[in-house]
């Protein structure tokens, strides 16, 4: 059957009850209630410590066929992961489904505890390097589930995932369960994303190597929520977690597009005192962040938030009180994560207040202008950030379609074309984010506006922007790189994409 | 309409990626480069990408450069072949000294242009400037063709014969400078000035660019894209320029249409020259994107 | 045409592609193509390496590319200067050839 946007979905997945396919983006509405975690009485008396991994399992009561879970604020430099699932493989538990926030590069070794059935559900944002291409070439019997952030909180509060244990690395706690972002070894600023499996989860395990004196406060992660604690020589390789400075980027490429973007934020009508924004961590991303300053600094605007992964130009615009408010669901660099620990008003929010359609107004619904990339775009708006161009898996969805239908004005930027790939096309591989909710793409050959944004068209109608039909961005690509040659398929599903509200928007087929 | 050469952007001729994309960042003029930034192994595979990707890339209408090895190298002869065939609008020569230099280049031209049946003249030249004999015969140089359409200074060669170095104000080039621009307009063609090699020192190449602004330089050779902007930048009109332009065009305008044969503005009187500068900056205001056509 | 020696052009940068021309002892073209788009251009590659050897009049021999992303303008002058090189002809362009 096909949904709303012509994606062929079938009536049967193995994760899903019904399947419900993707319609419009407020089209479903949700019901019942939240799941609530577990009642458990821990004692005046009682210990949360344990002493080795295979005693945290056996006390969480991990068994085959259980699902557990992880964050991704370690993100190159996670050693968590990857330990668990092996200390897991030794005591020969099996038919794990791991739901991890996201994955990263260094996950590539669970491609071994795929193919010997320890590991046979994946549910993430992301995916990449071999693991991604290994499943991409049909390594797993069971589809994986690509959710956004936003999605994900929603699914975990809504009982769609059901955590049995959250495996959470933290870079400091105290024996009790107070968890922070800050440690002796490593920092990683804001757990959003962990908060929400620390809320939900039925057995919740921190898994720290700075263990403190109680009480580790203030606590991203409270007592009330942890059943155990353990301590280890190293939870993440500190170069991997948070790079030094984000550096601007010197790419002429990234710089014309973003100056593309800042010109178009500046003459939006979204630009004015008070507006709020959200950036990514892209090259031509943070170029747009210092762009705008510079505007807002001539023109005396100040933005009453940021929203989103917050990296250090960010944190400088909030310092020189150009930003009144940092809303912080990860921080992307050492700079972000110092400045939570210390500015008062830059914030720590956890995945469902970030980015959740469903628990009575996210923060994102309050977003003006968010700045997004995309692997590719088609004619219908609709963008790709999780299969490259030859159908393989490797991108991650993120807060990508909660922001680009929450905001008001979602910006697109990627490169008409890389290397002989084009980025915009006539149908995209896969769809995160349908074209509905994507107001602009900026490539560095030429702008295209969505055609429903009719009030953009006016604005910009007499701009001296290179404004064209997102079909003449097409063309354009076409002429330079050629028609490419659509990638075959076959039958296996090998990935199932769910929109953030739970319908299913497409499916990834395995590639030949 | 006199074309704006505000910025000729050099491009490595043996770089693909970069002769896909570099007329996206809006510069006047690209400068393909098979001389300097090309190893001497590599001299036959630039001459052809560039010539492939000349014949076949759709640079919508930028005016293409080509900078050239000299007819003293084993390459000098085929660059020039495989330039006029590919169909660029200018040949760069490198190191010119004398008249001679230009002419021998010219011949060449003609030669490939009458082979391939090309309109004779339609490729234009260009001579780069870079040694203390150059800039002491620039007149004889800026006047040896009608083909040529401007000379350019090279000043890193330029610097070592004169046994100094370049400085922050650049005392050293004064003379090279003003000759050459003198020679360029006696000559009536574009005068352009050297590259500014220090791409990541912004504010030392924005001083360089109002110093030659000032001295009269149609543009400058730049070696990125993160050049453009600047040079843009400063040689766009200012408001009060464009007003009084806008208005000694009016004023034209209605003496024209008066029949009137003393044009003044303000009580005074409105010359050749007046309206030329006018008409110029006008120009150069639209280019800059401050006023739209037909303003 | 005959290969005289082993012509190499081109390099492995993005958006480029290596060239090896070699003779070929047996009659006819062979390609080896090795692409990171290879799925979605492979074909068309194969195919301006092919006729860029046929306006060249170059009928026994074997290329090995590997490919980059190189648009075809790209592939065209690589093909052409490896040929060059192995006819020793690479700063005498014979312009019949081209």
């Amino acid at each position: 059957m096909k949904n709303a946007i012509e994606r062929e979905i079938p009536e049967n997945i193995v994760w899903y009850d019904t399947v419900i396919n993707y319609a419009t983006p407020f089209e479903k509405e949700p019901t019942g209630r939240k799941i609530a975690p577990l009642l458990k009485q821990v004692k005046p008396s009682e210990n949360k410590l344990v002493n080795s991994i295979e005693e945290l399992i056996q006390k969480a009561g991990l068994k085959t066929g259980m699902t557990i879970s992880f964050h991704h604020h370690f993100r190159d430099g996670d050693y968590i992961l990857n330990s668990i699932v092996e200390k897991i493989a030794q005591m020969g538990i099996k038919d794990i489904t791991i739901v991890p926030s996201s994955l990263s590069n260094i996950h590539e070794s669970l491609v071994e505890h795929i193919k010997n059935g320890v590991i046979t559900g994946i549910h993430t944002s992301g995916i990449r390097g071999r693991l991604a291409e290994a499943i991409s070439n049909g390594l797993m019997e069971k589809p994986i589930v690509i959710r956004s952030h936003g999605g994900r909180a929603r699914a975990i509060e809504a009982g769609e995932i059901k955590i049995d244990v959250a495996f959470l690395g933290v870079p400091s706690c105290d024996e009790y369960g107070n968890a922070s972002g800050k440690g002796a070894n490593t920092i990683c600023g804001s757990l959003g994303y962990a908060k929400v499996d620390a809320a939900y989860a039925d057995q919740v395990v921190l898994i720290t190597d700075d263990l403190v004196a109680y009480p580790n406060y203030p606590a991203s992660i409270s007592q009330t929520d942890v059943d155990y604690v353990i301590k280890v020589d190293a939870v993440g390789d500190p170069s991997g977690i948070a790079s030094g400075a984000t550096r601007f980027t010197k790419n002429p490429k990234e710089l014309l597009i973003a100056q593309y973007a800042s010109k178009l934020i500046v003459n939006s009508p979204y630009f004015k005192e008070g507006f709020s924004f959200q950036t990514g961590s892209g090259g031509a991303s943070l170029a747009v962040t210092r762009f705008i300053k510079a505007e807002m600094k001539s023109k005396n605007i100040k933005a009453r938030f940021a929203l989103g992964g917050i990296t250090k130009p960010m944190v400088q615009m909030h310092e020189e009180g150009l930003i009144e408010h940092l809303f912080d669901v990860q921080s992307f660099d050492l700079v972000a994560c110092e400045s939570i620990m210390k500015n008062p008003n830059h914030h720590e929010i956890d995945a469902s207040l970030y980015a959740n359609p469903h628990n009575k107004g996210c923060v994102a619904n309050q977003l003006d202008i968010v700045i997004l990339s995309a692997l590719e775009i088609d004619v219908d708006f609709n963008v790709n950030v999780i299969t490259g161009s030859d159908g393989v898996i490797r991108g991650a969805s993120g807060g990508h379609s909660d922001t680009a239908a929450a905001s008001k004005l979602s910006i697109i930027v990627a490169p008409l074309i890389r290397g002989r790939i084009p980025t915009v096309v006539d149908g995209v591989n896969t769809v995160i984010t349908p074209g509905e909710t994507v107001d602009v793409v900026v490539t560095d050959r030429g702008i295209a506006i969505n055609p429903k944004r009719t009030d953009l068209l006016e604005i910009f109608k007499n701009t001296d922007l290179p404004i064209f039909t997102i079909e003449e961005l097409k063309e354009k690509a076409q002429k330079i790189v050629g028609k490419a040659k659509p990638i075959a398929y076959l039958e296996k599903i090998v990935g199932i994409v769910e929109y953030r509200d739970g319908s299913i928007i497409d499916v990834i087929k395995q590639v030949k | 309409m006199q074309k704006l050469r505000r910025t000729m952007m050099y491009v490595p001729g043996n770089n693909p990626g970069m002769l896909t994309d570099a007329h996206i960042y809006g510069a006047d003029s690209l400068m393909f480069d098979l001389e300097d930034s090309i190893a001497l192994s590599e001299k036959d595979c630039a001459r052809l990408l560039v010539y492939n990707a000349v014949k076949s890339m759709d640079y919508e209408g930028m005016e293409i450069v080509v900078r050239i090895n000299g007819l003293d190298s084993p390459y000098g002869r085929a660059d020039i072949e495989a330039m006029v065939r590919a169909g660029v609008d200018v040949i760069r020569l490198p190191k010119t000294e004398t008249a001679q230099d230009v002419t021998e280049v010219e011949k060449i031209i003609e030669e490939v242009e009458k082979k391939i049946e090309k309109e004779i003249g339609s490729t234009k030249m260009m001579g780069a400037i870079e040694s203390p004999l150059g800039v002491i015969n620039a007149v004889e140089i800026a006047t040896a063709s009608k083909r040529l359409m401007g000379i350019a200074l090279g000043a890193e060669d330029y610097v070592t014969n004169m046994k100094t170095k370049r400085s922050p104000g650049g005392i050293e080039l004064l003379l090279a400078r003003s000759q050459i621009l003198t020679a360029a307009r006696a000559a009536g063609i574009y005068a352009l000035d050297t590259v500014y090699s220090d791409v990541d020192n912004e504010e030392g190449f924005r001083e360089e660019v109002k110093l030659i602004k000032q001295l009269g330089f149609d543009g400058k050779s730049i070696i990125n894209p993160r050049q453009i902007g600047p040079v843009h930048e400063i040689y766009a009109p200012t408001e009060k320029e464009i007003d009084h332009a806008k208005k000694v065009m009016k004023a034209i305008k209605e003496a024209n249409e008066k029949g009137a044969g003393v044009i003044s503005l303000n009580g005074k009187m409105i010359d050749k020259p007046i309206v030329e500068r006018a008409e110029r900056v006008l120009e150069l205001a639209k280019m800059s994107g401050l006023i739209k056509e037909g303003e | 045409m005959e290969i005289i020696k082993t012509g190499m052009a081109g390099t492995m940068e993005s958006s480029d592609i290596h060239v090896i021309i070699e003779k070929n002892e047996e009659a006819g073209i062979k390609i080896f193509l090795n692409s990171t788009v290879e799925k979605q251009f492979g074909e068309q590659i194969e195919g301006v390496i092919l006729k860029t050897l046929k306006e060249m009049d170059i009928i026994n021999v074997v290329v090995r590319a590997m490919d980059r992303g190189a648009l075809d303008c790209t592939i065209r002058a690589r093909v052409q200067s490896a040929v060059m090189r192995s006819i020793l002809k690479e700063n005498e362009l014979d312009w019949g050839l081209l």
